[in-house]
């Protein structure tokens, strides 16, 4: 794994290189160069199969985190790749020529956290949520409670309690 | 060609040409696993364009995730697969132990094993006798509850829960086994196997079953990698993967089996790769009891779950599920919440780029077995 680490290293500028568990490492690499370097991985280094394709969400550094896990099954090797890129301006280069289900993985971040893959198909169709009118919901600044409040109404004839004065004056009404 | 095909290789479909009809399959439907529908385009009785359509069953675990404590995560991810909730339990703990690096007791780890294999028997016995139900051969699902139910006790027996558990927790398991359960357990098995002979019986040497899923739903073996596909239906191609040789994890490097292959690819390959499943899984709970310890240490010793800053990291963890791998993406920022945990499960690719491939060109009436032969699970593409 290391030998393969040392010829990446030589070819691409990764950085933040963190074995997490034996046969398990993960690299940080500039968004640009991802398309390359993964296309280099599946028909060089026998980096087949697609594991894990999301995204997370680093608000307080304004920036979104795509990871893809890509597996290597002769070698038993996980490589994890982190390309970042800003919240603002959330684009990324489509992998959907590489991998036959990467353009479900695409819908799906496109949905959850409006990350576009212009050229995907599909990638605009709706993946799980039909009509939706707000931010992409796994965003972290969405609302789950807010947005709950403001678009189910709660029930009439339901009371709402604050737990600590309704224990009270259940429990010990005289004092 | 028919249909036509434009540019881009999508077939034309023009419904006012009145060649076409367009129908739903699902989300209530016998033959539909799960809350999921099929959009058909059919001409005939052959299926021309097929959309998978998710999203009734959607209740944001992931993001529930990001605002729960992770012991508050477990009741929350176990609600992933409700046929086998054990890989999420296990998955979700491994993880947390891994970020936390908490080494955990070898009682416990056999412990896991068993509940794990234990799952993967009591979904089998719904599997394997109730796949014949899509081609209305319902017999065999009604006998495999019973049998399921004999597991569900032992499950009872252990966890005091029959389907969700909440067994097994970051840093080991919640106890021992109760005195006498290898017995029990054993005269269980003995029931499942003779049970699985009427089943040989009922289904696999059934011409009519036979005739209705050999030669459909052939899977080439150069869609394995593109697709990702895994588990059973890899196998069933011919394809060595199994999560518990490949990268063995707990102590399943000590016990003794191996890839249950088939090569013909099609429906009733997937089945029989199935079934072969059943007898490893019996065979693998009986090396489990004969060589696990008696006593031990359970459980290792963990924070308080409630205070818990998990340093910063992330990490991946896979198991084999009775449907395939079952991996979680996981990601601490060292505060009390995970930032980010993931599942990909073998639905995610298997109910959507593989089914609506698969279907085109089906007979309509196959549609339900190739969809089962898939064990298409929408709860895990949702989460």
């Amino acid at each position: 794994m290391n030998e393969l680490i040392d010829h990446i290293k030589a070819r691409f500028p990764i950085y933040d290189v963190i074995e997490s568990q034996p046969g398990q490492i993960f690299v940080s690499l500039e968004a640009s160069k991802l398309i390359p370097m993964i296309t280099s991985l599946k028909t060089n280094h026998g980096f087949t199969v697609l594991v894990i394709f999301t995204a997370v969400d680093w608000i307080e550094d304004d920036k979104f985190q795509i990871t893809y896990v890509l597996n290597n099954p002769k070698e038993k090797q996980d490589l994890g790749i982190r390309v970042f890129i800003h919240r603002d301006d959330a684009t990324m280069e489509s992998i959907h020529h590489l991998w036959k289900h990467a353009a479900t993985f695409q819908r799906e971040l496109k949905e959850m956290f409006g990350i576009d893959f212009p050229g995907s198909p599909g990638v605009d169709d709706p993946f799980l949520l039909e009509g939706w009118d707000n931010i992409p919901p796994m965003r972290r600044d969405f609302d789950t409670k807010k947005y709950s409040e403001e678009t189910y109404f709660p029930r009439p004839g339901r009371e709402t309690n604050d737990p600590a004065t309704f224990m009270k004056q259940t429990l010990y009404p005289d004092d | 060609m028919f249909p036509e095909a434009d540019e881009q290789g999508m077939p034309v479909l023009d419904l006012d040409s009145q060649k076409y009809i367009k129908i739903w399959q699902g989300p209530n439907h016998p033959g539909v696993t799960g809350n999921m529908s099929l959009e058909l385009t059919i001409s005939g009785d052959e299926i021309m364009h097929a959309k998978t359509h998710v999203g009734y069953l959607h209740r944001g675990f992931e993001k529930l995730f990001e605002r729960r404590r992770y012991i508050q995560c477990f009741p929350t991810c176990i609600r992933m697969c409700v046929p086998e909730p054990d890989i999420n339990e296990y998955n979700l703990a491994r993880g947390t132990e891994l970020l936390a690096g908490i080494d955990v007791p070898p009682m416990a780890d056999w412990i896991r094993m068993l509940v794990l294999e234990m799952a993967r028997l009591q979904v089998l016995l719904r599997m394997v006798p109730g796949q014949a139900g899509t081609i209305g051969l319902g017999l065999g699902a009604q006998w495999g509850l019973y049998y399921r139910e004999l597991i569900l006790d032992r499950f009872e027996e252990l966890t005091g829960g029959r389907i969700y558990h909440m067994y097994i927790l970051p840093g080991g398991v919640r106890g021992l086994l109760p005195d006498g359960f290898k017995d029990r357990l054993e005269d269980n098995l003995k029931k499942v196997e003779s049970f699985m002979k009427d089943i040989d019986r009922l289904i696999y040497s059934n011409a009519v079953f036979k005739k209705r899923t050999k030669g459909i739903g052939i899977i080439p073996n150069d869609w394995i990698e593109p697709y990702g596909i895994t588990g059973p239906v890899a196998r069933a191609a011919g394809y060595q993967t199994d999560i518990r040789l490949d990268y063995p994890y707990l102590f399943y490097n000590q016990l003794e089996f191996d890839y249950n292959l088939e090569h013909e690819s099609d429906v009733f390959a997937r089945f029989r790769v199935r079934r072969k499943d059943v007898d490893t899984t019996v065979d693998l709970l009986r090396q489990i009891m004969a060589k696990m310890p008696d006593k031990g240490d359970f459980k290792a010793e963990t924070p308080n779950v409630l205070h818990w800053k998990v340093p910063k990291g992330e990490t991946i963890v896979r198991c084999e599920s009775s449907r395939g791998e079952y991996t979680f993406y996981m990601v601490a920022d060292g505060s009390m919440y995970p930032r980010r945990i993931n599942l990909r499960g073998p639905s995610y690719t298997h109910a959507v780029a593989v089914l609506e491939k698969l279907l085109i060109n089906a007979n309509i009436s196959d549609v339900s077995p190739i969809m089962v032969s898939l064990a298409t699970c929408p709860p895990e593409i949702e989460r």
